[in-house]
């Protein structure tokens, strides 16, 4: 049996952000680390060390395995560059359209007590704390924590039916990042 | 010729490093953030990494026993 490692238990971190997120949205923002991180290793180190060792995500879904799967090899159009590029560019347009509904907030429109689950639909989500802080903020917890639960959710779906980390396939952060790492390192890219 | 079973990589391949979580004998890295590689004299050909490939992109394929292959 293979040693276990501290990172080996990462998976703790998602269901811990999710279980305090519901609780209080603030702690969205948390999510910002999980989110920096890897453009960092992209950036820093040249690496996807983030997506190979620390990622709390593929960690859950590796605990996970093969249950409640039917485990099929992940169809080709899904690792495919135009898949994998195009969804990219679609997550970042959703995550600037909430950027900037963030930046009206701040500039006095109404705060928006709503998740939106898969760009779609609204969830309520009126939480203690909220009130605390100047509205700008609830608002970025309250986007943020959508993008985070929608990729949780597309890779659930999508393990129902693939393997476990088919996610990782088309996951926008392992794309931006492997892209960073082609471009850091353009004379050694297959 | 002795034939020898061992992983190969597409090229496809998204880099997420699920292969080097399942190898029981540490015979694959990601190169530089790009591409997985497998270090051909250690791999045995057990195809552990090829059914956990999340992107479905390694194969196992049979190799003579001397030839250096690059992956």
């Amino acid at each position: 049996m293979k040693k276990k490692y501290w990172y080996d238990y990462l998976w703790i971190v998602t269901i811990l952000y999710f279980t305090l997120g519901f609780f209080n949205i603030l702690f969205a923002w948390l999510g910002m680390i999980m989110f920096i991180l890897p453009l960092l290793f992209a950036i820093i180190g040249g690496n996807k060390l983030y997506c190979n060792k620390y990622c709390d995500r593929s960690r859950l879904f590796e605990l996970l395995g093969g249950r409640f799967s039917l485990n099929m090899a992940p169809p080709p159009f899904l690792r495919s560059t135009w898949f994998r590029y195009g969804f990219l560019a679609f997550f970042l347009t959703m995550f600037g359209l909430m950027v900037a509904y963030t930046y009206q907030v701040f500039t006095g429109a109404p705060l928006r007590e709503t998740v939106t689950l898969l760009w779609t639909f609204k969830l309520g989500w009126s939480t203690a704390g909220v009130s605390s802080v100047t509205p700008w903020v609830a608002q970025y917890a309250y986007g943020f924590y959508g993008v985070m639960l929608t990729s949780l959710v597309l890779g659930l779906a999508t393990r129902v039916l693939y393997r476990p980390r088919s996610w990782c396939v088309y996951c926008p952060m392992g794309t931006m990042t492997q892209g960073i790492c082609k471009i850091k390192h353009r004379n050694d890219a297959k | 010729m002795a034939q020898k079973n061992k992983a190969s990589v597409g090229k496809q391949c998204v880099a997420c490093g699920a292969c080097i979580r399942k190898c029981p004998i540490g015979a694959i890295t990601v190169y530089k953030g790009m591409y997985a590689v497998v270090d051909v004299p250690k791999c045995r050909g057990c195809g552990a990494c090829a059914k956990h490939c999340s992107a479905n992109v390694i194969s196992i394929i049979e190799v003579n026993n001397e030839e250096k292959i690059l992956v």
